[in-house]
């Protein structure tokens, strides 16, 4: 899926462009910048990305790079994970990074909305059974506080059960004591990040002309 | 009677009207309607409006509006409370919108009125023709500043959402930079006469030299502050001074040099806030906020009643003409500006401006207290129009604070403009919050163009390795953003679920009604005759208080013997012991009219918290208090520093084997003590470190003969 024939680009563009909203130009950067990490090969492996001198900082690099080869963000209905990515696979990817137009329907944003939502949430559910159990969870927030060293860990338990008993009580509300909350589902997810306005926020600002700085 | 009691107010003017003025203003506030329709800042201007009347009446020379006093007393508490609460996060987003609209729209509203009016003046003839264009320039300069004390006077009271008022909040902040360089430079062109290119390309660079030196200024203040306090750690009853010293000081070093003082105030503040607040303790922290509040507020009141007081005194001469023509232009010069500027903005804004934001922007630029000082400041000699300008600046004052001040809020609403949004931060949001910016900072670094998010992502890294060890004392140096979140959600929380104290009403931060068994697939069921809720809430009260009172211990150590050593824990514990004890009379009360409480059935305590709360309340026996007052209780026991520590342990361990006793035999609602051998067993490892701190606790305390008994028990004395 990922090599380009010798068709001239412009087509692949375009059929890229439908399918994922970006301009022609964008695409342009963006396959620059593929070919730059990927060593001009047709596929992306996660040690290329591994390369990348800047994300070495970030804590929660690893399930960044996951998130490339997962195959749940390449279409509706993907299952695990894979070794390598074409471009079109990528530019899929990127595509949830995009802004939302200026003039959208109350339905449009709505679908954005819970596209990036659902990125989001295959990011933190990494078995792919469709909840965020307590475990995932505690490890999303241990990953988040993995630069702070001991202070990080010890309270990082208490985060994820304070955060998840607030999830299980917003969405499910009383509950008997031996009935168990078993993860977070989709749905409820939505629910908790209500307040936060996922569409302007999950943003890059991609750009029209080829600033891209050699990679690192 | 009344009249001289006036009379006598009125005599010591100053005094009789800071003291008018605040009654008044507590007054307003209690006739709910009038306030709901009128803002307070016309409310005040009316009232000056009247004192100012009765005081020509009597005879007296109505005081008027010193610019000195204005400048060096009234303002700065204004913009310090403003700078020192700043979002920062919204403001850095937007800086480049707020930028935009305060530099080029004021520059733009300057010279548009200003131009335009020195036309109608030429037009006009026989007694305008006299003022030139530069006169025309330097009014427009001055008429064309949104007021930030006006901007807040009213928009506090409208709750718009927090884009809207950031933006227009800070135009008004930043755009006393140009003010002030434009004002300046017309005052010392129309003294010259005329002006070349070169004074232009001058006035550019001296516009860049007074905003970013105030910045400046204010930085190096802010950081020497926030040095200051970390060393202040035995010194906690002056640490607010610092704060309010070192801004107070880099306003008037900024202003001496003629800098911008109003952003060297904002930049103090806006930069020693996070590690001031770090370092300083939580009693410092509260005075600060109330001090800041209350002077801002005082303040405020002031200067809107002496805007109506000098509104009767100054000397005024009116002229149709101009000040028509001053009012109409700055309307549409601020709508074409706004309108025209948002369409340039947007193209680079992600989340673009409807018109509805345009609109509410437009009609947000409200003139002030600042433009009218200023022009007072102009002296006649150079100016022979002046009293023609103040006349034309009050009514545009008046007219943008009383019309659009009062319609503001119909409008508002009539628009269904989006309003702030009141709930509280969730832990989940702020979870996900940090983990959006991680991950944005990562897709940025994978496309590969350092954005936005990659220059923030440096400067944090940048604060946290370097500068936060400077000037964070200790400890708290470490502390990453979410923990620190964490860790005041909880506090609040706390206290919160303390001060709920009878328990009818489950604050509803606190998950109240889905307790850890239900997360936790690893416990076995337990089996229990009561429900679930009250004992899991009482773990989760350990956990939240054993994590918050070890830091409040660890905090503090640093109290000076000479501070008040009654009430080491700094929340007014004392208030909530109050509480405490009325709520249970009014459970007294409850209980005898029924015997069932709307709560859930007393919790099945443990002998050690029945003994706890007992102990620590000799008046409380046989009384069903509910697991809400727990921590209160445990928080005074544990108290190493509290006085009557050492006899609550006596007086526990006396007790203490009395009470097991007397209690299975009360009936009713009394607390039901189930075996509690097997709670225990139940524990997981979790209370297996309780017991830790509730040994070391122990060992503090200098009555040893408890100490021998609690071992007894594994169950936590203390969470």
């Amino acid at each position: 899926m990922g090599s380009f024939q010798s068709l001239p680009d412009d087509h692949q563009y375009r059929t890229l462009s439908q399918k994922t909203g970006f301009s022609l130009e964008q695409i342009a950067i963006l396959h620059n910048r593929f070919k730059q990490l990927s060593q001009n090969e047709e596929t992306l492996r996660r040690d290329d990305l591994k390369t990348i001198q800047d994300l070495e900082s970030n804590p929660i690099r690893s399930q960044i790079i996951e998130a490339f080869f997962d195959s749940r963000n390449f279409q509706k209905d993907g299952v695990g994970s894979v070794e390598e990515i074409g471009f079109e696979e990528f530019l899929t990817v990127m595509s949830y990074f995009r802004a939302p137009p200026q003039h959208i329907t109350e339905e449009q944003r709505e679908e954005m909305r819970r596209a990036k939502l659902r990125f989001l949430f295959n990011m933190h559910d990494t078995d792919n059974d469709g909840t965020i159990t307590l475990e995932e969870y505690r490890h999303v927030v241990e990953e988040l506080l993995s630069r702070s060293g001991a202070l990080g860990r010890e309270t990082a338990k208490g985060i994820a059960d304070a955060a998840m008993l607030e999830v299980a009580s917003i969405s499910v509300g009383p509950m008997a004591p031996d009935e168990f909350y078993e993860g977070i589902t989709f749905e409820h997810f939505l629910k908790i990040l209500n307040g936060v306005e996922i569409e302007t926020r999950m943003n890059i600002r991609f750009l029209n002309m080829d600033a891209t700085v050699l990679c690192k | 009677m009344l009249l001289s009691l006036l009379c006598v107010f009125l005599y010591n003017a100053a005094l009789g009207m800071g003291c008018m003025s605040t009654v008044l203003s507590g007054w307003f506030h209690l006739i709910p309607r009038l306030s709901s329709i009128v803002p307070e800042s016309c409310l005040l201007i009316v009232v000056g409006l009247l004192v100012g009347g009765l005081m020509k009446l009597v005879g007296e020379i109505p005081p008027v509006l010193e610019s000195k006093i204005f400048f060096l007393y009234l303002l700065p508490p204004i913009i310090l409370d403003a700078g020192y609460f700043l979002p920062i996060r919204q403001f850095t987003e937007n800086l480049g919108t707020i930028l935009m609209f305060a530099v080029v729209g004021t520059l733009w509203n300057a010279f548009f009125v200003g131009g335009l009016l020195y036309g109608v003046c030429q037009l006009e003839g026989h007694r305008l023709v006299t003022v030139d264009l530069l006169s025309c320039l330097l009014f427009g300069s001055i008429i064309s500043a949104v007021d930030p004390v006006a901007v807040l006077a009213v928009f506090e009271e409208i709750h718009i959402n927090e884009l809207l008022h950031i933006l227009v909040f800070g135009e008004s902040l930043l755009n006393d930079a140009v003010t002030v360089v434009l004002y300046h430079l017309f005052e010392e062109y129309s003294s010259v006469g005329s002006i070349t290119v070169m004074d232009v390309f001058l006035g550019i660079v001296c516009f860049l030299v007074v905003s970013l030196g105030g910045i400046v200024v204010g930085a190096i203040y802010g950081i020497l502050a926030a040095f200051t306090s970390r060393f202040t750690s035995h010194t906690r009853v002056i640490e607010p001074l610092f704060v309010f010293v070192y801004s107070y000081m880099a306003y008037l070093s900024a202003e001496v040099f003629h800098l911008s003082g109003i952003m060297a105030l904002i930049a103090c503040g806006a930069v020693m806030r996070p590690y001031v607040e770090a370092n300083i303790s939580h009693k410092s922290h509260t005075t600060i906020k109330y001090f800041l509040k209350m002077w801002s507020s005082v303040s405020d009141t002031l200067i809107f009643i002496f805007l109506g007081v000098s509104t009767v005194a100054g000397p005024h001469e009116w002229n149709w003409t101009f000040v028509m023509a001053t009012l109409i232009f700055c309307l549409v010069a601020r709508v074409l500006g706004v309108v025209g500027l948002t369409f340039v903005i947007n193209k680079f804004r992600i989340v673009k401006l409807t018109s509805k934001d345009q609109f509410i922007i437009a009609y947000g630029g409200l003139r002030g207290a600042i433009a009218f000082s200023l022009v007072y400041l102009l002296k006649t000699e150079h100016f022979p129009m002046r009293n023609m300008f103040l006349t034309a600046i009050i009514t545009v004052i008046f007219f943008t604070v009383f019309v659009q001040g009062m319609t503001i809020r119909p409008l508002v609403d009539l628009l269904a403009v989006k309003k702030k949004q009141e709930t509280k931060r969730s832990i989940n949001e702020e979870i996900h919050t940090q983990f959006l910016d991680h991950l944005l900072t990562g897709i940025e670094d994978i496309c590969g163009h350092y954005g936005h998010h990659h220059w923030k992502d440096k400067l944090n890294r940048f604060n946290k390795k370097y500068v936060k060890k400077c000037l964070i004392a200790g400890e708290r140096s470490k502390e990453p953003q979410l923990i620190a979140f964490y860790h005041k959600m909880e506090m609040k929380q706390a206290i919160e679920l303390v001060e709920s104290g009878g328990g009818a009403k489950f604050p509803s931060a606190l998950p109240s009604t889905v307790s850890m068994q239900n997360i936790q697939p690893k416990k076995p069921p337990q089996d229990r005759a009561l429900p679930q809720l009250s004992k899991a809430r009482e773990e989760e009260i350990r956990k939240i208080l054993r994590t918050n009172l070890q830091r409040t211990r660890q905090r503090l150590r640093s109290y000076n013997r000479h501070t008040l050593v009654a009430d080491p824990y700094e929340d007014g514990w004392n208030e909530i012991l109050i509480k405490r004890k009325k709520m249970k009379e009014l459970e007294k009360k409850i209980s005898q009219m029924n015997n069932y409480l709307t709560v859930p059935a007393p919790p099945p305590d443990s002998p050690t918290i029945a003994r706890a709360r007992l102990a620590s309340d000799p008046q409380a026996w046989g009384l069903k208090s509910v697991t809400e007052s727990i921590p209160t209780i445990k928080v005074d026991l544990a108290s190493p520093q509290s006085p009557e520590s050492v006899n609550m342990v006596d007086e526990f361990g006396k007790k203490g084997s009395q009470s097991k006793a007397s209690k299975e035999e009360e009936g009713g609602l009394t607390m039901k003590v189930p075996s509690p051998t097997n709670q225990r067993k139940d524990k997981t490892a979790d209370e297996d470190n309780d017991k830790e701190p509730q040994q070391r606790l122990m060992r503090c305390l200098s009555d040893p003969g408890p100490t021998a008994e609690e071992e007894d028990e594994d169950e936590a004395f203390l969470p």
